[in-house]
């Protein structure tokens, strides 16, 4: 398979589509927790029990379409191999949790472009998942409103007066709704601004963290910043809080950016081009070498230092470059420095593309 | 150490307060802190440095003490879930609920920890699933008609409040009518 054709398969469609800011925030998700009522929660579940749930799900919901997201389709993780999984968490539509449980009736319902992926029997039944390229929230909570009222016509969900939505952890409990924004802050991260916001963000109810979930550090300077409460605020309001604290970020970067080249344009020129030529000829690359220079590259790319290469490369790289997808490329599993090798190549391939 | 605020009795309560991002170190005895208001119902929501180390699950006093086989006894006798059969001494260990009965099961023990986990949020505002019925939905729409309501008023725009304030009426006399039916 040509680059050009993997990349088409590994990059979601929804993701080559452009998006409001979408030089700063790369996507908008809306994911929400969802339970059948008087059914056991996957975890104390039994087997026939998750598999009951499952069954639900592709019957009413399997190659449907709703809306502008055609063909539904269940994968169920029985059938896939550990880089197929792998795939999947590197383009989040799974998360790694719903691949630890090894369970029978667990998979996920995605749509043909992935904007949607709703994942069955993870820590909760039922777990959508709604994207957004850039600046998209109000849309997003519309839309997976939308996709929610549509699964609940054959769904008799888990729902309290008091306190709503019944989910496994109490963390998700009311709205069951976590509201996020993925960021490419390089310049608050450089000047360490950011650091000193996220305190000041944390009071706000909202979470700052480096992508792949929880418990981990930022790969090239990209954030997620999501909502922590779910109870007592309506899902209007919370994604409001994240829009006002993402528009302060948003400006707060493009402000820093501007100082940047304003006060230190010989360094910023010197980081990207030094990024660049790595990219361009380095023959091994560790993840973490790779997003940081991709990050730096991009930067390079908003601020007009360097030209002819697409913005769209810091999202394409940062998926194309994980171990399951280099796998995945290579048909086969690699070992951490063969991994090292594809990953410069498809590097340098996909810069040569550009050309 | 002695109580910051009586400077009589030994301070048994430690913790700190943040406000405005300016972090204090409070120690104070157990009277004083009630006294002061810094617990509201000792049974309930007691910040001793015991509580604070046996994390957000583990708030009952009684797990802080060594176990006794009477004691685990009939703290799983009392506290098992009907339905999934998770005791609540689990539920402390995994944090997460085992069904949604295990809400009804533990309840009386639950707000503490959706009080800590949602920032003292404990009453769901947001959506309403279709399927519960029509009722909840009304009841919504007339709470945010009185909030309407009693903004306009405020803003001394009486014509308009005046169609809302029917329109609370409307809805109210519809549930009445469905509730003898």
């Amino acid at each position: 398979m040509s680059l050009k054709d993997f990349m088409n398969k590994s990059i979601s469609p929804w993701m080559r589509e452009k998006g409001p800011h979408s030089d700063i925030v790369l996507s908008s998700r809306i994911r929400l927790a969802r339970n059948f009522s008087n059914q056991t929660f996957p975890m104390l579940a039994s087997e026939e029990q998750l598999e009951g749930i499952k069954d639900i799900i592709v019957e009413h919901y399997g190659d449907q379409t709703f809306k502008s997201y055609e063909n539904f389709s269940y994968v169920s993780m029985n059938d896939l191999s550990a880089v197929e999984k792998s795939v999947l968490i590197e383009k989040h539509l799974i998360s790694p949790h719903l691949v630890k449980r090894q369970k029978r009736g667990s998979g996920v319902l995605i749509c043909d472009n992935e904007q949607v992926s709703i994942m069955v029997n993870e820590e909760d039944h039922l777990r959508i998942q709604l994207y957004f390229p850039g600046f998209q929230l109000h849309e997003a909570l519309k839309e997976a409103n939308a996709i929610d009222d549509w699964l609940e016509t054959h769904i008799d969900y888990a729902f309290d007066e008091t306190k709503g939505y019944l989910t496994a952890c109490p963390t998700n409990v009311g709205t069951g709704m976590r509201a996020s924004v993925m960021m490419h802050l390089p310049a608050l991260t450089m000047t360490k601004k950011l650091n000193r916001m996220i305190p000041a963000i944390n009071q706000l109810g909202l979470v700052v963290r480096g992508i792949y979930g929880e418990g981990s550090n930022s790969v090239g300077n990209v954030f997620q910043i999501s909502n922590q409460i779910t109870l007592g605020k309506s899902e209007t309001d919370i994604v409001e809080d994240l829009i006002s604290v993402v528009h302060q970020l948003v400006e707060a970067e493009r402000h820093t950016r501007v100082e940047l080249i304003d006060h230190s344009k010989v360094q910023i020129e010197d980081r990207t081009f030094r990024s660049y030529g790595v990219l361009e000829h380095s023959r091994l690359i560790g993840s973490q070498e790779a997003a940081t220079c991709i990050s730096n590259v991009r930067l390079g790319i908003d601020l007009e230092i360097i030209e002819g290469v697409s913005e769209n490369i810091l999202n394409e790289l940062m998926v194309l470059t994980q171990p399951g997808c280099l796998q995945h490329y290579a048909s086969t599993a690699l070992k951490p420095h063969e991994r090292d090798q594809l990953r410069a190549d498809i590097i340098r391939e996909r810069l040569q593309l550009e050309k | 150490m002695q109580c910051q605020e009586c400077h009589e009795r030994p301070a048994s309560l430690h913790f700190s307060q943040t406000i405005n991002g300016e972090k204090r170190e409070i120690h104070v005895c157990e009277k004083c802190a009630k006294d002061k208001g810094y617990v509201t119902n000792p049974g309930e929501d007691m910040y001793t440095l015991h509580h604070l180390l046996a994390g957000l699950f583990n708030f009952e006093p009684d797990t802080m003490k060594p176990s006794t086989p009477h004691d685990n006894l009939s703290l799983k006798k009392g506290l098992e879930c009907p339905n999934c059969s998770m005791s609540f001494s689990q539920f402390k260990k995994i944090g997460k609920f085992g069904c949604a009965t295990c809400y009804q099961t533990f309840s009386s023990h639950l707000d503490p920890i959706f009080r800590r986990v949602h920032s003292g949020n404990m009453k769901h505002n947001g959506k309403i699933p279709k399927r519960k019925g029509s009722h909840l939905h009304v009841q919504k729409q007339i709470e945010s008609y009185k909030e309407e309501l009693q903004q306009l008023i405020e803003k001394e725009e009486f014509e308009e409040a005046a169609v809302v304030r029917d329109k609370i009426r409307g809805l109210q006399a519809n549930e009445e009518a469905g509730d003898d039916s």
